[in-house]
C-alpha cells in the first residue's frame, strides 16, 4: 500500500493493494493518509504473509520544505505515532522492518552520492527477542543490498539469482544457545554463498569483464570453506558429543563465509566500473579535431567564396559516405550495428575530408602570398601582432581549461569563472589603455608637456566596467554548495518562498520579485521603444505591449499561490490545486504564442509610406499617439531608406518621396531581445521565486558586456566590423558559466532542482520526456539564454552606432560623402553586404563552438586522465556529464539563435521586395 | 650617462629588494614570535612602511625627476598633501577592486585593507615619487612608448609585475593543500611582493639589454 510505483514495477503481483499517486512532490498527505486509513485493518485482519507500506510524506516534505521546517516536524511526529501504534498491532511472530531508501541533503533533496544522501536508518523490531546480546552502542552500517537475501530467507523463498548482498546473520540466531545459533547462521551463510557462487559462475560464462585470477581466488575460497563446512556438519551430526573447540571453529567458518561474500561484492563493484581506454582516446581526438576544425574554419571563413562548398559541403558528404559504408559492412558481416561507433567514424571521416580540402587549398594561398614579397614581410609583423592580440583572451581561456584538471578548482569553479571574467574585462581595458586608444591624440602643445588626457567616453567605459564587476560580485550571492566545502552555507535565495516562516519577509520578497519582473518588462519595452520597434500594429508588437504584462501577471499569481502554506487557505484548497496548474500553463501558452508570432512575422518595423503624398521628408505625424518625449526619442532613430530603383524612378519624375521606417535599424536585435525575454520568463518560472534576482543580474550583465564590447570596438577602431573578436566570445561564455552557478546550480547530482519538473503539473507525468525537458531547461538556463543571445555580439555594435563614433570603411566613406545627411544605417549595414553578413554569422557561431568545445575537451581530458583519481565519481565525472550536456544544449540554442536571425533576414528581404513592388 | 643612470637604478632597486628581505627577517629579533606567515598583518604593516619610507628617501636622495622650476614651501606642502590624498584614495580603490574580485566583504576587512595598502605602496607610491601627483603624467607613462626615462620604464615594469604577482597569488587559494600560506590574503600579498621584487630586478636588466631600442623622447 502507498506509493503506486510498486504497481508499475510489479503489476498484478499483490494479493491486495491500496495505491495512491506518488509523483507530485508538493503533495505531502495523500499517500500517507491513504496508508494510515488501511494499515491497521489490514494488519489486524491477518490475511497476509508480507505487508509493504511505502510512506512518502517525509520524502516529499524534504523536497518541498527541507529538513528543518515545522512541516517536517509534523510529518516526523506523524510517523512516530504510526510506528508506536503499529507495534501494538503486531503479533509475536511478526518482524517489523522500517527502512529508508535514502537520506537527504541540507536542502532536502537526494539522488546524489553524498554521505547524507546515501545514509538511511534501518529499524528492526519484533516482539520476541531477536538479539542474544544487548544492542551495540554505536549502530553499525550495512549495505542496502543486504536486505535482499535477508528478507528472502526470512520469508523462506530462494535468494534472488543476481544478488550479491550478504545476509544479516543476527536475525537468524533463533532462541537457542550460542552453538545452535551459530549453526543456524552458518547454514544461512552457506545458502547465501552458494547463491553468489552460482551467480558469479554463470556471469563469468557470459561476460568476460570480471578478472579471471580474482574469480579463481574466490572460487578456491568458496570451495575450501564449503568443504570445511560439510566436514564440520558431519562431525557435529556424527557425535552427540560437542567437539572441544567447536565454537571457535564455527566462528572462524562464519568469518570465512563473510570474507567470501564481501570479497565477491568488492570484485563486482570494482569491475563493473571499467573503462575503454581506446574509445576514450578516440573520443578525445574527435573532440580535439572538432575544435581545431572550428578554429580553422572561423579563420578561413572570410578568405574565399569557394570555401563553403569545398570545406563544408564535401566533408559532410564524405562523412555520410563513410557512415553508409560502415553500415553496409555491418550488414554484410551480420554483426550488431553499434550506432555510437558508426556515428563517430562518420564524424572522423568528415573531419578528414575537411582537413584534406583545407590542406589542398593551403598551398594555393601560400603561393598567392608569396607572389607579393613586399606584403609578406609586413604580413609577418601583422601576424605576429595578431598572435599577441590573440594571446590575452586565449590565455584566459587556457587558465579556464587548466582549472578543469584540478578537483579543487572544479569544486571552486563558481568563484573561478567570475574571477576570470573580471580579469578578462580589466585586461581588455588595460590593453586599450596601453595601446593608447583611450587617450585623445596628442596635440603639439600637450606633447610638449608630455601629458595625455582621456577621451570623453572613457568614463562611460569605466562605469560599464564597474557595473559589470558589481554584477559579477553580486551574482556570487546565489551560490549553491557542494559537500566538499563543509563550512559553506547555501544561499538563502535558493529555497522557495514557501519555506520562509516569517510572513512579513515572505511578503516583502514576493513584492520585490514581482516588482523586478515588472521592471524587466518595462526595461525591455523602453529599449524597444527607444529604437522605434514598438510603433507598428503587427501582432508581435501587440504581444510585446500586452502579452508581456500578462505573462508577468500569470507568473506573479503562480508565485503567490505556490508560496502560500498548505493549511492557511483552508476551504480554498481545491481552487489552489487548480490555480497551481493553470497559471504555469497560461505562461507556457502565452510564451509559445509569442515565440510562434516571432517566427511567423519577426518584423517590428513600422513603415510610413509618404510616396503618395509626394511631399516632405519629415513626416508630420509619427503614427503613434505618443508623448513629446517619445516623439523626440523616435525621430533620431528613423531610418530613411530610399530603394535605389525607387529613387532613380522617382527622381526622374522629379518628385522626392521617401519611405520612413521606424525600427528597421534594430530589427534583428529586437527579435532576439523579444525571444530572450520570453525565454527568460519561462526559465524564471522554473526556478524558485527569489532566483529572479539572479536572472535580472544575468540580463544586466549581458547588457553591460555587450556595451563594453561595443565601446571597446569603437575606441579601438577595428578595421573589420563584421568579425567578433575573441575576447567578446570568451567573456560571453565565461558569463554563461558564471550564471550556471549563480542560478543556484552545481555540476553535481544532488544540486539538480527537481522541483522544476512539477511546475504546472500537479499529478503524475505520463512520459519521462516532459520532466526531463523542464529539469534540463532549469539546469542549463544560463547556457540557453547566452547561446540564443550570442548573435547579439555581432549585432550590438551596429545597433549602438552613433554618428560621431561611426567608423566607416574607406570604401564606404567615398560614397557617403555624397550624401549630405549622415544616415543611421545601424543594422542595415549588414543588409548592404549579405555575403559578409552570413559569413560573419557563421564565423561567430564557429568561434562560439570553438570556445565551448575547448572547455568540453578540457573536461573530457580531465575525466579521462584522472579516471583513477579518488574524486573521479564525485567531481570529474559529474562535471564531464554536466559540461557535455551543457555543450549540447548550448549548440542547439546557438543554432536556434542564428536561425532566428536568418528568419528575420528573410522577412526583411520580403519586406523590401514588397516595398519595391508597391 | 645612460650607463651610469642604469647603474644608479640597479643600486636603488637592489636596495628596495634588500629592504623587503630584511622586513621578513629583522623584526623577529625585536618582536616575540614574529613570522611572515604567523603574524602576517604585522609583516604587512612593517613591509609597507619600510618600502614606502625607503622609496621616499631614495627619491629625495637621487632625484630622478628634476622639477623644472623651484617651488615655494607652500606649494611643497600642498604637493605633499595631495600625494597623501592620492595614496589614500588608491588604497580605497584597490580595496574595492579586491572585494569585487571576490574577497570577503565583511570578514577580514583589516587583512584586505592592509593588502590594498601593500599594493598601493608597490604601485601608487612609486608613481607618486617619480611622477608626482599628476594624473596626466601617469596616464602617459602607462601607455605604449609613454616612458620618457629609464626611471619611468622601471616604474612600468615593477607596477605591472606586482599586480600580476597579486593576481597569480590568488590561484593557490582554492587548492586543498591546507598550507598556512593559502589563507587569505597571505598568498596574494606574497605574490605581489615576489612580483614586485622580480620587477625590481628585471627592470634594470631589461633596460640594459634593450638600451639600443629604448629612445626616450626628450622634453
Amino acid at each position: 500500500m502507498g506509493d503506486d510505483t510498486w504497481e508499475g514495477l510489479f503489476p498484478k503481483k499483490f494479493f491486495r493493494s491500496y495505491f495512491f499517486p506518488s509523483f507530485n512532490v508538493k503533495d505531502l498527505h495523500t499517500v500517507d493518509d491513504g496508508i494510515l486509513q488501511h494499515l491497521y485493518p489490514t494488519v489486524d485482519s491477518g490475511e497476509w504473509d508480507m505487508l509493504i507500506a511505502h510512506f512518502l510524506g517525509v520524502d516529499h516534505c524534504g523536497h518541498k520544505h527541507g529538513p528543518d521546517h515545522p512541516e517536517m516536524a509534523k510529518k516526523l511526529t506523524q510517523m512516530n505515532e504510526m510506528l508506536r501504534s503499529l507495534v501494538d498491532h503486531l503479533g509475536n511472530d511478526t518482524l517489523l522492518l522500517v527502512a529508508g531508501d535514502h537520506g537527504m541533503t541540507e536542502t532536502g533533496d537526494h539522488g546524489g552520492d553524498s554521505e547524507k544522501e546515501v545514509n538511511a536508518a534501518l529499524f528492526v523490531y519484533s516482539r520476541t527477542p531477536l538479539f542474544g546480546s544487548g544492542p551495540p552502542e554505536e549502530p553499525e552500517t550495512i549495505p542496502q543490498v543486504n536486505l535482499v537475501p535477508t528478507v528472502a530467507l526470512l520469508l523462506g523463498v530462494p535468494i534472488p539469482y543476481s544478488n550479491i548482498g550478504e545476509v544479516m546473520a543476527e536475525l537468524f540466531s533463533g532462541d537457542g544457545d550460542t552453538v545452535s545459533a551459530a549453526l543456524q547462521q552458518l547454514s544461512v551463510y552457506h545458502i547465501n554463498a552458494k547463491q553468489v557462487d552460482r551467480f558469479l559462475h554463470s556471469y563469468s560464462l557470459v561476460a568476460q569483464d570480471l578478472p579471471a585470477e580474482q574469480l579463481q581466488h574466490l572460487q578456491e575460497l568458496f570451495s575450501s570453506t564449503v568443504e570445511e563446512h560439510t566436514q564440520l556438519l558431519a562431525e557435529v551430526q556424527g557425535t552427540t558429543l560437542v567437539p572441544p573447540e567447536l565454537e571457535s571453529r564455527l566462528g572462524s567458518l562464519i568469518g570465512r563465509f563473510q570474507l567470501y561474500l564481501r570479497e565477491a561484492r568488492a570484485v563486482c563493484t570494482q569491475s563493473w566500473a571499467r573503462f575503454h581506454p581506446l574509445r576514450m582516446v578516440g573520443g578525445c581526438i574527435l573532440v580535439a579535431a572538432s575544435c581545431l576544425l572550428c578554429y580553422v574554419a572561423s579563420e578561413l571563413a572570410t578568405s574565399s567564396d569557394s570555401f563553403y562548398r569545398s570545406c563544408l559541403l564535401y566533408p559532410l558528404l564524405w562523412g555520410l559516405m563513410g557512415a553508409a559504408l560502415l553500415g553496409l559492412a555491418h550488414i554484410f558481416t551480420q554483426e550488431g550495428l553499434d550506432l555510437l561507433l558508426v556515428s563517430s567514424w562518420a564524424a572522423a571521416a568528415s573531419q578528414m575530408g575537411f582537413f584534406w580540402h583545407w590542406w589542398v587549398q593551403h598551398p594555393k594561398r601560400a603561393r598567392l602570398v608569396g607572389s607579393q614579397p613586399p606584403l609578406a614581410s609586413s604580413g609577418l609583423r601583422q601576424r605576429l601582432r595578431a598572435w599577441l592580440g590573440l594571446a590575452f583572451p586565449m590565455g584566459i581561456l587556457f587558465f579556464r581549461c587548466g582549472a578543469m584538471f584540478s578537483d579543487s578548482f572544479v569544486v571552486a569553479e563558481a568563484r573561478v569563472a567570475p574571477f576570470l571574467l573580471a580579469s578578462l574585462v580589466m585586461l581588455l581595458v588595460g590593453k586599450l589603455h596601453w595601446d593608447g586608444h583611450l587617450t585623445v591624440p596628442e596635440s603639439p602643445k600637450q606633447q610638449l608637456l608630455g601629458f595625455s588626457s582621456y577621451r570623453k567616453d572613457i568614463w562611460y567605459l569605466l562605469c560599464l566596467v564597474a557595473v559589470l564587476l558589481v554584477c559579477v560580485r553580486l551574482s556570487g550571492f546565489f551560490h549553491q554548495c557542494r559537500e566538499e566545502i563543509p563550512q559553506c552555507r547555501p544561499s538563502l535565495f535558493l529555497s522557495p518562498l514557501a519555506s520562509l516562516r516569517n510572513t512579513r519577509a515572505k511578503n516583502l520578497f514576493y513584492l520585490l520579485c514581482v516588482a523586478l519582473l515588472a521592471g524587466l518588462v518595462y526595461a525591455v519595452r523602453s529599449w524597444l521603444r527607444h529604437y522605434g520597434n514598438l510603433n507598428s500594429s503587427d501582432p508581435l508588437v501587440l504581444f510585446v505591449r500586452w502579452g508581456f504584462p500578462l505573462v508577468v501577471l500569470c507568473i506573479a499569481c503562480y508565485w503567490a499561490v505556490a508560496s502560500s502554506t498548505d493549511d492557511s487557505l483552508g476551504k480554498l484548497q481545491e481552487l489552489v490545486q487548480v490555480a497551481v496548474v493553470a497559471f504555469p500553463w497560461a505562461v507556457y501558452g502565452l510564451a509559445s504564442v509569442g515565440l510562434l508570432l516571432l517566427l511567423c512575422n519577426p518584423m517590428t518595423v513600422f513603415a510610413k509610406d509618404t510616396r503618395e503624398s509626394a511631399g516632405s521628408i519629415v513626416t508630420p505625424y509619427l503614427g503613434v499617439p505618443s508623448s513629446e518625449v517619445d516623439f523626440l526619442h523616435v525621430i533620431p532613430q528613423i531610418y530613411k531608406r530610399m530603394q535605389e530603383s525607387q529613387k532613380s524612378r522617382l527622381e526622374r519624375g522629379s518628385c522626392r518621396a521617401t519611405v520612413a521606417a521606424y525600427g528597421l535599424g534594430s530589427v534583428y536585435s529586437a527579435a532576439l531581445v523579444i525571444a530572450l525575454t520570453l525565454l527568460g520568463f519561462l526559465l524564471m518560472l522554473l526556478h524558485s521565486e527569489r532566483l529572479s534576482f539572479a536572472f535580472l543580474l544575468l540580463f544586466l550583465e549581458a547588457f553591460v558586456l555587450l556595451h563594453i564590447h561595443t565601446c571597446a570596438r569603437g575606441l579601438a577602431g577595428d578595421a573589420e566590423p563584421f568579425s567578433v573578436p575573441w575576447y567578446a566570445v570568451i567573456s560571453w561564455l565565461l558569463a554563461a558559466s558564471q550564471f550556471f552557478y549563480s542560478t543556484g546550480h552545481q555540476p553535481i547530482f544532488p544540486a539538480i532542482h527537481w522541483n522544476a519538473a512539477f511546475v504546472g503539473f500537479h499529478l503524475d507525468h505520463s512520459t519521462n520526456l516532459l520532466p526531463a525537458v523542464l529539469v534540463g531547461a532549469n539546469t542549463f538556463a544560463s547556457h540557453i539564454l547566452f547561446a540564443v543571445g550570442c548573435p547579439l555580439l555581432l549585432l550590438w555594435p551596429f545597433v549602438c552606432e552613433m554618428p560621431n563614433s561611426q567608423r566607416k570603411k574607406p570604401k564606404k566613406e567615398a560614397r557617403e560623402e555624397l550624401q549630405e545627411v549622415e544616415e543611421h544605417m545601424m543594422e542595415m549595414r549588414l543588409r548592404e553586404s549579405p555575403e559578409k553578413f552570413s559569413v560573419a554569422l557563421l564565423q561567430l557561431g564557429l568561434k562560439y563552438l570553438f570556445v565551448l568545445g575547448t572547455q568540453l575537451l578540457a573536461c573530457v581530458c580531465a575525466a579521462m586522465i584522472l579516471r583513477r583519481h579518488l574524486m573521479v565519481w564525485k567531481v570529474f565525472a559529474p562535471k564531464f556529464l554536466f559540461e557535455s550536456l551543457g555543450f549540447v544544449v548550448s549548440s542547439i540554442c546557438l543554432l536556434l539563435g542564428i536561425s532566428l536571425v536568418m528568419r528575420v533576414d528573410c522577412a526583411v528581404s520580403t519586406w523590401f521586395s514588397q516595398l519595391r513592388l508597391r | 650617462m645612460k650607463e651610469a643612470e642604469i647603474r644608479r637604478l640597479l643600486a636603488a632597486n637592489l636596495l628596495c629588494a634588500l629592504s623587503i628581505v630584511l622586513t621578513a627577517v629583522v623584526p623577529s629579533f625585536f618582536l616575540e614570535g614574529f613570522t611572515v606567515l604567523g603574524t602576517h598583518l604585522t609583516w604587512l604593516c612593517v613591509c609597507s612602511v619600510c618600502v614606502g619610507a625607503l622609496n621616499v628617501i631614495l627619491h629625495l636622495a637621487l632625484k630622478p625627476s628634476q622639477s623644472p622650476k623651484r617651488s615655494s614651501f607652500a606649494q611643497k606642502i600642498s604637493r605633499f598633501l595631495k600625494c597623501c590624498i592620492y595614496f589614500f584614495m588608491s588604497c580605497i580603490l584597490f580595496h574595492a577592486i579586491i572585494v569585487l574580485y571576490g574577497a570577503p566583504l565583511i570578514e577580514s576587512v583589516t587583512e584586505t585593507f592592509l593588502f590594498a595598502v601593500l599594493l598601493s605602496t608597490f604601485t601608487t607610491l612609486q608613481c607618486l615619487c617619480i611622477l608626482g601627483p599628476n594624473i596626466q603624467a601617469w596616464i602617459r607613462v602607462f601607455s605604449k612608448n609613454g616612458a620618457m626615462s629609464i626611471w619611468e620604464s622601471s616604474l612600468q615594469i615593477t607596477t605591472v609585475c606586482s599586480i600580476l604577482g597579486a593576481w597569480f597569488g590568488a590561484f593557490p587559494i582554492p587548492l586543498d593543500w591546507d598550507r598556512p600560506w593559502q589563507v587569505w590574503p597571505i598568498s596574494c600579498s606574497l605574490g605581489a611582493t615576489f612580483g614586485y621584487m622580480a620587477g625590481l630586478i628585471i627592470a634594470p636588466l631589461w633596460i640594459h639589454w634593450n638600451r639600443k631600442q629604448l629612445t626616450y623622447k626628450s622634453r
